[in-house]
């Protein structure tokens, strides 16, 4: 039989263990102080490739996030917790439809658009 | 699962009845339900984030002759707002612990610790408000300002009703006591909370340290 507890599940944030809880909390702190301080430091650093820097940034960003789901929201890819990772999983897509598709739309309109310049001189 | 203490051991004795068939094993525990319902309610919460997001996005560049970000924004200030709600986060986590025990003292030691926090981060996102509104940067300069102050803004009222909740909280443990009821309203402002300081990654990677 398939994963018997998938049928009733578990909310987010809820963990069984009775040991360990807290030092759940700790390492996440601690991987989140190394990845928001590398964050400040690639944004300030001269060491860094000027144009790899954003890309830099989105990685311990994403890292960061990821470390919070798991750290601190507990939320886990086990069987018992199916019903709240394939609802992140569609929240995360739909936030990457809404984010990079209007940056796709509005820099295709943007490119497409005529210039200012242009603009002024067909006003009457 | 053998032992399992406090609040928690009757949804979890569940969790051994293997043998149960689906179709005779009933409805879920209202824990789980609410706690299901309400990571539902905070996925869509983070799309209208999502959506303040593409805004800024698109509009970042359009200052109209104004104060950029990399003008307007100090790293200094943002370091420590970060700090306050990281350290928020994780005080929230400990009294989260504290209420799954149901140990009053401790709960109140960490959820005020928390309340503490969460008022240092919005006491200087405020003091940053007041001072760009006064140097003449306000929301209605530029399409810039604009996408900004309704991003950060958002986030920052997010915090507010969670900081107003937190006090409701705490005034329901001191009423009511560790009732189901109220640890599972907890375990759901906990939830919120977390939600809130990953939205600030985005904030602060996005908005503050992608200032050009």
């Amino acid at each position: 039989m398939e994963a018997p507890s998938q049928a009733q599940g578990s909310a987010p944030g809820v963990e069984v263990q009775t040991h360990g809880s807290r030092r759940t909390y700790l390492i996440g702190l601690a991987y989140a102080v190394v990845l928001t301080v590398a964050s400040f430091w690639a944004a300030s650093t001269d060491l860094v490739y000027a144009p790899g820097v954003p890309i830099l940034l989105g990685v311990f960003a994403i890292a960061q996030m990821g470390v919070h789901l798991v750290f601190f929201l507990h939320i886990s890819s086990a069987p018992d917790q199916a019903n709240n990772f394939l609802a992140l999983a569609f929240g995360i897509f739909v936030v990457a439809l809404i984010v990079f598709g209007s940056l796709i739309i509005m820099g295709n309109l943007n490119h497409g658009m005529m210039p200012m310049e242009r603009l002024m001189q067909m006003q009457p | 699962m053998s032992v399992v203490e406090g609040a928690l051991s009757p949804e979890h004795a569940l969790g051994d009845a293997a043998s149960v068939p689906l179709s005779l094993r009933g409805p879920a525990p209202t824990r789980v339900v609410a706690g299901f319902g309400f990571w539902l309610f905070l996925l869509s919460d983070i799309l209208i984030f999502a959506a303040l997001f593409a805004a800024y996005a698109v509009l970042s560049g359009e200052t109209a002759g104004g104060p950029t970000g990399a003008q307007l924004f100090e790293t200094r200030h943002v370091f420590i707002e970060t700090a306050c709600l990281l350290a928020s986060s994780v005080t929230c986590g400990f009294g989260s612990l504290a209420v799954q025990r149901t140990d009053r003292s401790s709960t109140y030691f960490w959820m005020a610790v928390t309340f503490v926090l969460g008022a240092t981060f919005l006491r200087l996102e405020a003091s940053e408000f007041t001072s760009m509104v006064a140097s003449g940067a306000g929301p209605s300069h530029s399409a810039f300002l604009s996408a900004f102050f309704a991003l950060v803004g958002t986030h920052g009222l997010h915090v507010t009703v969670g900081l107003a909740w937190l006090v409701v909280m705490l005034l329901q443990v001191a009423t009511l006591g560790f009732q189901p009821m109220v640890t599972r309203r907890f375990f759901c402002f906990a939830l919120f909370w977390h939600a809130l300081d990953i939205v600030w990654v985005g904030v602060f990677t996005i908005v503050y340290l992608g200032a050009h």
